[in-house]
């Protein structure tokens, strides 16, 4: 697939002429697309210096300044019903119809607890259900197999996301639309009632970066879970705290929009503020194709001078299969300290491993053998388009032949709310993002976490085993 | 004067705080009951009356890490406990401003249960062990929300603003 993208360094006047010229009659028979990106004069700004500045229509913005971004999506799941408890309570004593600023970019989707495992929460969906209904708000995902998912992937495939956005979540793993470029984080449910009352976030400081250079290139079973687990390990559950993560090198460039879901998705393990990679080619292959993105589509790009506060080289050739152990996230050691733990329960899903190719992977590893008899393995697809697509390409069929247990899409065993939870004293192993005692529903458990290679490696042997062994 | 009534360890998260279970419960008005409910100690506590609000909670590191849940603080904020950590993860941070808990970053905190504690502007001072230790203010962006009584007040505040 030909792309001809034009970089423009003049001034945002000239980039809007071009943008004029109809590019793609001349070039038609060349290049599928013409994207015509515009980059300011370089003032070194990191990538999210540069969104922060113009959703706050500045020129530009320094680490530590107080910025109102306005926002371009935010997204809320079943929370939503403390969000608006919050809303309400804003508009009180004001004599104002409470009405949320923009309707067509606010999200909800349900996921945590779906289908309802309680009156109360089926309660609180009800009510949810209702304030939508009276709001008019458009991207809401139900209780449905055709449109239902765990939020982080909704947003994603449904086109929701573009680079350059700003998107808040009332949920902390929104890092992860830093994927596709944009600006995302987590927030508190009142401070989304706010962003919902005006659109801007209040206060915002203009958060330091620290940039990780990924270059060299996985080997076999080694994933891009494995890639994070590392980076985490290293960093620790504190240290990129207050800070976004920007990915570089060419293990970033060459990986797909899924896995780069999936490290963004776990930087907040670090404490980041979001994880973000700068858009690309892959990026607008993802939105065109896979999102059904038809407008035009802008990218954006730190400054080849852009300041960091630090830098990590990483080197993807010299990794391997990593394993979080209990009860943090950053107890990260290699699967040679810890293969052998015999294991209860293995969970494949969850926002950071449920997609298509986290599926596929352990259905081929799983296919035509079977899980050891003392395992349970559930398997949770992220959204129910890809259950869909894994049904089609025949992965589910050889999981459960081997065994598994297909549960619907959505959160389940990842909280340890309504499904999957744990005896006293079982292990899990999960390709989930959390493994904080109590995590999957039971204190008096263990979580491991890991990539969905090992995670299906370990269901077939009983314990905690490294997927480059397998014969 | 308030007195220490737990001392926490670091990288205590949202599912320790409010486990995930309880997660359907979501007024600030009803979440205090399952205050750190899988610690059965601090929790029949909390829940019996038996800690005076005001008091003191101490813990080291990355205080609140994990899950975006506002409860998390509803319901540290519904027993009126100060929390004061050598840090704090950046959602229960930011929720804690906006719903107006009292949280102190102090870096170099050192307190047992039972210590008696002043906390002044700038620092927190540990009266048994006749300690000094300087706190991180926070910063005006996040002051100004805590000084209008929350970020519900002050959104409404710049809401009546605009029109
Ligand atoms: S799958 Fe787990 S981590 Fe992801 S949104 Fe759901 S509960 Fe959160």
């Amino acid at each position: 697939m030909n792309i001809l993208i034009i970089k423009t360094h003049f001034d945002y006047k000239a980039f809007n002429l071009l943008k004029k010229i109809d590019f793609n009659s001349y070039f038609c028979e060349k290049y599928l697309k013409i994207f015509i990106i515009y980059n300011r004069k370089t003032m070194g700004q990191t990538i999210v210096q540069k969104i922060l500045a113009n959703a706050a229509n500045l020129p530009a913005v320094k680490v530590g300044d107080v910025v109102e971004p306005k926002v371009n999506l935010a997204m809320s799941h079943e929370n939503a019903a403390l969000v608006i408890n919050q809303f309400l309570e804003i508009y009180k004593g004001t004599g104002l119809e409470p009405k949320v600023w923009e309707p067509g970019k606010i999200a909800i989707i349900f996921d945590h607890r779906v289908p309802a495992e309680s009156s109360k929460t089926a309660t609180n969906q009800k009510k949810v259900r209702n304030f939508v209904t009276e709001q008019n708000i458009t991207k809401f995902h139900d209780i449905r197999g055709d449109e239902m998912g765990i939020c982080h992937q909704i947003l994603p495939e449904s086109g929701y996301v573009r680079p350059g956005y700003v998107v808040v979540g009332t949920d902390s793993h929104t890092t992860s639309h830093g994927a596709l470029g944009a600006f995302s984080f987590g927030i508190g449910a009142t401070e989304m009632a706010s962003v919902w009352t005006l659109g801007t976030i209040l206060n915002v400081q203009v958060p330091p970066t620290i940039k990780v250079v990924v270059n060299g290139t996985f080997n076999q079973f080694v994933l891009p879970k494995d890639l994070i687990l590392y980076l985490i390990g290293q960093l620790t559950a504190e240290g990129a705290n207050f800070r976004v993560i920007e990915f570089h090198g060419e293990a970033i460039r060459n990986m797909t929009t899924s896995g780069r879901l999936t490290i963004c998705n776990m930087t907040v393990e670090a404490g980041a503020t979001s994880g973000i990679v700068p858009p690309d080619d892959e990026t607008l292959i993802y939105l065109r194709n896979t999102a059904g993105v038809k407008d035009e589509i802008e990218l954006i790009n730190p400054d080849p001078d852009a300041e960091y506060e630090k830098i990590i080289e990483i080197n993807a050739s010299e990794l391997v299969p990593q394993i979080a152990c209990p009860h943090t996230v950053d107890n990260v050691k290699s699967i040679r300290d810890v293969s052998g733990i015999k294991i209860n329960q293995v969970v494949l899903g969850s926002c950071t491993n449920g997609r298509l190719d986290d599926l596929e992977i352990a259905a081929k590893i799983l296919k035509n053998k079977k899980i050891d008899k003392n395992v349970r393995m559930l398997v949770f697809p992220a959204s129910g388009r890809i259950y869909k697509e894994a049904l089609k390409a025949g992965y589910l069929i050889d999981l459960m032949e081997a065994g598994a247990v297909i549960v619907n899409p959505g959160c389940g065993p990842c909280l340890g709310i309504h499904q999957g939870a744990l005896g006293d004293g079982e292990i899990a192993l999960s390709t989930t993002n959390r493994n904080f005692k109590g995590r999957m529903g039971n204190p008096n458990s263990e979580v491991y976490l890991s990539s969905p290679a090992v995670a299906a490696a370990s269901a077939i042997a009983g314990f905690i085993t490294d997927p480059r062994e397998l014969n | 004067m308030a007195k220490v009534v737990y001392k926490f360890g670091d990288d205590i998260s949202t599912d320790i705080i409010y486990p995930g279970r309880f997660m359907a419960t979501v007024l600030p008005t009803e979440t205090p009951q399952y205050a750190f409910a899988d610690n059965q100690d601090l929790n029949s506590k909390l829940v019996n009356g038996q800690i005076e609000k005001g008091s003191i909670i101490i813990a080291g590191k990355n205080f609140g890490c994990g899950s975006s849940r506002e409860q998390a603080v509803s319901t540290i904020k519904g027993h009126e406990l100060v929390i004061i950590a050598k840090n704090f993860a950046r959602i229960f941070l930011q929720n804690s401003v906006n719903l107006g808990l009292n949280t102190i970053t102090c870096p170099d905190i050192e307190a047992e249960i039972n210590d008696e504690i002043v906390i002044t502007e700038t620092k927190v001072i540990n009266k048994t062990q006749g300690r000094e230790f300087d706190l991180i203010p926070h910063p005006p962006a996040r002051q100004a929300i805590i000084d209008a009584g929350g970020l519900i007040n002050y959104t409404r505040k710049k809401l009546m603003e605009k029109i």
